[in-house]
């Protein structure tokens, strides 16, 4: 081994849970909101278990979501060798690890397929012309071979990642960087493909007789926002909870701040895109998913979404003190966390309530159960392993990082 | 027009070329002429030195005011212009939308926020600079040619409050200028 390969930037104890600080208990204390939640919905859901199943479907979604953005959000430092953002990486590195723990929490869904998906009654297909001809790709056994076909995939490219990592901080060797390098480019060309199909799968499928060529975009776009969001939130927690506040700079919040506003744009580009080429064609059979959220209290929320994960993260995220603030920042990305969440309930949910928002208590006991197990296996990988790849080559130009 | 002509100063003196060797040394010296509580002199290199802003003291500039105002101005003209248009002055009835069809002044507001935006942020950024400017004391150093090539300066104004001929000359020497020059005023 040379010295450079020895060199190490950090010393672990400086990139570690110390013993007996207050961060080693949310394992637990999230594995009992976990048991809780599932408590919750497993009593309240056998007597509505339409309810039960969107519920779940929304937060099974929203945390999925958040495990997608990271995945992208680590696979492109790689591939353009990205520097600045390496001490953020494990954040996003313990994010996709949750991925086959979201292939469990997936389970669930596959008893209320019924109840999700009109295109599963063999009933509602046999009278319906334009289900017949989605048949071949809208049926039961290919939606099942796609889902298992999407979470190996995802799981595989978090698992190599995400080993690749923990060994690099083992062993040093800087050809793990070089490897992991290559594989990314074609890794975010696959993940683009899945996340695009689970998204008309799982999403659009919901109202089957409406299609809309931009929705994997848009499921991306809210999926990278809500990722930069929670990183913002994890970095700056951290930060406060004396953990990497040496090693995360006000420079490094300022660079995560700024994807947020980036991509908050983005999404509302994508978003209204969509809507706008729907909307001024004015075909039926694209207007009807649109249709149903212009109408009564989805209206409003509609007009809520607009305000509130755009225009005011937009002028919130504007200034460059908010961003390099860890308090305010983090503000900034639960805002649009809740925003994200509530993206996603608008996609689903007008297809269970088509009169109106209804908000019922399995939302929320099927968010404490997903985000429950979410957090609680997050929180114990990070208390097994080093905060920041300890042995990345690029860590020392990180912790150097200032923006120009 | 005054904004074309730089402000030429009333002394003998248009003030003090300081030559250094490297952007480090450059650097190094920008953090002492802020300490010593200069105002009127400014940093000269071929490609920019990161952190020199910081090292010079530079206030935060006015720029994303402007920009902001910009392009805030341009999305409120493209909105308006368009809800005058199709609403209020010239009703028409277009591919059965409304009168008012806000979605579809959507893309105007956007462009018009960005165009002016732009538009601020490029003449701000002159005006800001005195720019163009067609001549400038400066250009009358010989070294000073090598600033676009392999050169850093540090430039003193003369009617800087702390500027002295001699004793500023002295301290750019002692910070390891590679040559100090007193240019003249015309």
């Amino acid at each position: 081994m040379t010295p450079e390969r020895d060199h190490v930037a950090l010393r672990p104890e400086q990139a570690t849970i110390p013993p007996g600080h207050a961060w080693n208990r949310i394992p637990v204390i999230a594995a009992v909101f976990a048991l809780v939640g599932i408590a919750a919905s497993a009593i309240l859901g056998t007597a509505n278990p339409k309810q039960f199943f969107f519920s779940w479907l929304v937060s099974f979604l929203f945390f999925l979501s958040l495990a997608l953005g990271a995945l992208f959000f680590v696979l492109i430092q790689y591939a353009a060798q990205g520097g600045w953002g390496i001490v953020l990486r494990r954040i996003g590195e313990t994010t996709f690890a949750m991925l086959p723990v979201m292939a469990v929490l997936f389970l669930p869904l596959l008893l209320g397929l019924h109840d999700l998906y009109e295109w599963s009654h063999a009933e509602a297909v046999a009278e319906d012309p334009l289900l017949q001809w989605k048949a071949p790709y809208l049926n039961v056994p290919f939606f099942l071979i796609r889902a298992a076909l999407f979470f190996t995939i995802w799981s595989f490219i978090a698992v190599l990642y995400y080993r690749g990592s923990r060994g690099q901080d083992a062993t040093g060797d800087p050809g793990i960087s070089a490897r992991l390098r290559r594989f990314a480019g074609p890794a975010i060309i696959v993940l683009a493909l899945t996340q695009t199909f689970a998204s008309v799968d799982w999403i659009m499928s919901l109202t089957p007789h409406w299609y809309s060529t931009m929705f994997g975009v848009y499921f991306f776009a809210g999926s990278f926002v809500g990722f930069i969001a929670l990183l913002s939130v994890v970095a700056a927690a951290m930060r406060r909870a004396g953990l990497l506040d040496t090693v995360i700079s006000p420079e490094h919040l300022h660079d995560v701040g700024k994807l947020l506003f980036a991509f908050t744009v983005f999404w509302t580009y994508i978003a209204f895109s969509q809507f706008f080429l729907i909307w001024y064609a004015n075909l039926p059979e694209e207007t009807t998913w649109y249709r149903a959220r212009m109408e009564g209290s989805w209206m409003t929320v509609s007009l809520f979404l607009m305000a509130g994960h755009f225009a005011a993260p937009f002028f919130y995220l504007m200034g460059r003190t908010v961003k390099r603030n860890g308090a305010t920042l983090a503000v900034g990305g639960a805002w649009l966390l809740a925003m994200h969440y509530l993206d996603l309930y608008w996609q689903v949910m007008p297809t269970l309530h088509p009169e109106g928002l209804r908000v019922s208590v399995l939302d929320v006991a099927a968010f404490v159960a997903v985000g429950g197990c979410f957090v609680a296996a997050a929180s114990w990988l990070m208390r097994r392993q080093a905060l920041v790849p300890l042995r990345d080559p690029r860590l020392a130009e990180s912790l150097a990082f200032e923006n120009a | 027009m005054a904004l074309l002509v730089p402000e030429l100063p009333k002394g003998p003196h248009y003030g003090i070329l300081a030559e250094f060797a490297t952007p480090a040394d450059l650097y190094h010296a920008c953090q002492r002429v802020r300490d010593a509580g200069f105002t009127r002199w400014d940093a000269h290199s071929p490609f920019p030195v990161h952190g020199l802003e910081t090292a010079m003291g530079l206030r935060r500039s006015p720029l994303p005011w402007i920009v902001l105002g910009m392009g805030l101005t341009g999305a409120a003209l493209g909105f308006v212009l368009q809800w005058w248009v199709h609403a209020s002055a010239q009703p028409l009835v277009i591919s059965g939308k409304p009168y008012f069809a806000w979605p579809a002044m959507i893309p105007v507001t956007f462009e018009l926020g960005v165009l002016f935006a732009a538009l601020g942020a490029v003449f701000g950024m002159l005006a800001l600079n005195r720019l163009p400017m067609h001549n400038h004391p400066l250009f009358r150093s010989k070294v000073f040619e090598r600033v676009t090539d392999d050169a850093f300066f540090i430039s003193i104004e003369s009617w800087d409050p702390r500027f002295d001929p001699s004793a500023t000359g002295k301290l750019l020497e002692s910070l390891g200028a590679r040559s100090v020059e007193l240019l003249e005023s015309e």
